[in-house]
């Protein structure tokens, strides 16, 4: 277990089959929702890119700089509208007649 | 540090996972979504304190940036286009992936330092997975967008196409994966081709199986980012993007469920070509047209109005005049619910998200199951911009596309009123019996306008 590859395996497999549990019931009100939520999570892919970006050669640099644009963009953007469409949601607050 | 950089990253793991937890109900999903930002905020925070970055105003310059592109893309985006958004920022996931492999390999090359057979391996399958996510979502996005049409786009020899495409991939990634120094021709082979084939899976699909192919799009980038995270060895990568490449699968799976149809079926099978050789034609049968003063008529004194949206209904965003409506009828007795088809809109959840904007409440909204059995009790199924969820022809016609789909039983209303546009077929190409059906009258005309002279109408009474 001291191959980083390995140990990297044994935590996607582990992580994949926890989402599998995850999501299997949820409603479908928040497909939408939790789709953008989710879509927001995969701009983990900042963390790689700032790793990159900060690295003294020019050529990583460029290309860190535009990862680091685009998975911002799908971070902030991802959350920004997951939570103006939550906003929305709402239960019927006036008495039944 | 590097100590505390793994725990803080461990933390954050456990903040997406509990976000998601909580994203799954109604009640706390503002919650859920708080809590996975500040497991954002706290990776991307101590990511700045590793050792290894030596210089700062690149990433503070991409930072800054990238957040207020994608702030403005949020507030900008009007509630109609969330398909589209969802799927550009899902093309940008992708794009990050794609950058940050190639760049992992571009560096490996000035070397002439081999990888090893895993690394090799995962950075091949971050630029693949990360390229088709960008193109795909592009032509999602166009799709979506109405910049290109959103029927299924076919040609002949497409899949020997593709079926080039994807053996080039496979070729040219594993010769980059053995050679002992790496090569730059296969790796701009591999990078076009994956970017050339994301398109050519997109085009087949059809604008109706849209909410398959983003939600599937979502997953590919959270595997991108999770192949990338074995590139640069980060566990927080591995992790968020597992979890975000098996949730997107599941929400596919339950979509393809829904409509009866194989995930393999929705992707490789190009509804709109098989729809053209069968599907009964309707020839001879007339259908009853119905007067907005008629229709209003019905509705302002019906006890219960079950409303049936679709994708129509977004296109002429008369979401608004549908609440009014239906405040209408309940302000005079009657009740108003709203039958939900799992795939009806273009992306999973999207009439739910569009009725919310227009202040629906969500408690009013029923899924098929729950509400197939009341239409039968029903004085009115309204049918607004929907078509083939609510095609007979499902249950019946064994040559039918959509044969096997589950659909709402609009048709067992005791009447039913479907505003269309106009006698075309719906996205499947398919004719409905439903319009030809005794207890059907239509309403023709854009939904918006034929909405608001029923207010109008009902008003008057």
């Amino acid at each position: 277990m001291t191959d980083p590859y390995l140990t990297g395996l044994t935590l996607f497999v582990l992580a994949t089959f926890l989402g599998v549990v995850l999501i299997g019931r949820v409603p479908p009100t928040l497909h939408t929702p939790l789709m953008s939520g989710a879509n927001a999570v995969s701009g983990i892919a900042v963390a790689g890119a700032i790793l990159v970006g900060g690295l003294d050669d020019r050529l990583a640099q460029i290309l860190g700089f535009l990862a680091i644009v685009f998975a911002m963009i799908n971070v902030v953007g991802g959350y920004a509208v997951t939570n103006r469409m939550l906003q929305m949601f709402r239960k019927d607050e006036t008495p039944k007649v | 540090m590097s100590t505390l950089i793994s725990l803080v990253y461990t933390l954050a793991a456990v903040l997406f996972i509990w976000g998601l937890r909580l994203l799954g109900s109604p009640a706390t999903a503002r919650k859920g979504n708080m809590v996975s930002g500040i497991g954002m905020l706290l990776a991307i925070v101590v990511t700045l304190l590793s050792e290894q970055i030596v210089t700062f105003p690149v990433i503070f310059a991409g930072l800054v940036v990238g957040s207020a592109l994608g702030y403005w893309m949020a507030a900008a985006v009007q509630m109609t286009s969330m398909p589209q958004m969802v799927a550009l920022l899902n093309g940008c996931g992708g794009a990050a992936s794609l950058l940050v492999g190639s760049a992992e390999f571009l560096r490996a090359y000035q070397l002439g330092d081999a990888q090893s057979v895993p690394a090799g391996l995962a950075t091949q399958l971050s630029i693949i997975i990360g390229a088709v996510t960008v193109t795909g979502s592009l032509i999602a996005f166009a799709k979506l967008q109405e910049w290109m049409t959103g029927r299924p786009i076919t040609f002949a020899g497409q899949k020997v196409v593709n079926g080039l495409f994807a053996l080039a991939i496979v070729v040219f990634a594993i010769w980059q994966i053995v050679v002992p120094s790496p090569l730059i021709g296969p790796f701009w082979i591999v990078v076009v081709a994956a970017l050339l084939i994301g398109i050519g899976l997109v085009l087949p699909i059809g604008g109706a199986d849209m909410p398959v192919v983003i939600s599937l799009l979502n997953s590919y980038s959270g595997i991108a980012a999770a192949m990338t995270g074995f590139v640069i060895q980060s566990p927080i990568l591995i992790v968020a993007g597992a979890l975000v490449g098996s949730s997107g699968i599941i929400l596919s799976q339950i979509m393809c469920r829904a409509m009866n149809r194989s995930l393999s079926n929705v992707l490789f099978g190009a509804f709109g070509s098989v729809s053209t050789a069968s599907g009964r034609s309707a020839e001879g049968l007339t259908v009853k047209s119905v007067s907005a003063e008629d229709a209003a008529m019905q509705l302002a004194y019906a006890q219960l109005v079950i409303v049936v949206p679709g994708y129509g209904l977004a296109v002429a965003q008369a979401q608004h005049q549908v609440r009014e409506l239906a405040e209408l009828i309940e302000k005079r007795g009657g009740e108003v619910r709203y039958a939900i088809h799992p795939v009806a809109g273009r992306m999973p959840g999207h009439m739910n998200v569009l009725l919310a904007e227009a202040n629906i409440a969500y408690d009013k909204l029923y899924e098929m199951e729950q509400i197939n059995d009341e239409f039968a009790r029903a004085d009115v199924a309204l049918v607004i911009g929907a078509n083939d969820v609510v095609n007979p022809a499902a249950r019946t016609d064994t040559a039918s596309p959509i044969y096997g789909m589950p659909i709402l039983n609009a048709d067992q209303a005791k009447s039913c009123i479907v505003m269309k546009r106009g006698m075309s077929a719906g996205f499947a190409g398919i004719e409905n019996d439903l319009f030809y059906k005794e207890r059907t009258a239509m309403l023709f005309g854009d939904a918006k306008g034929s909405l608001s002279k029923l207010i109008a109408e009902v008003k008057s009474l």
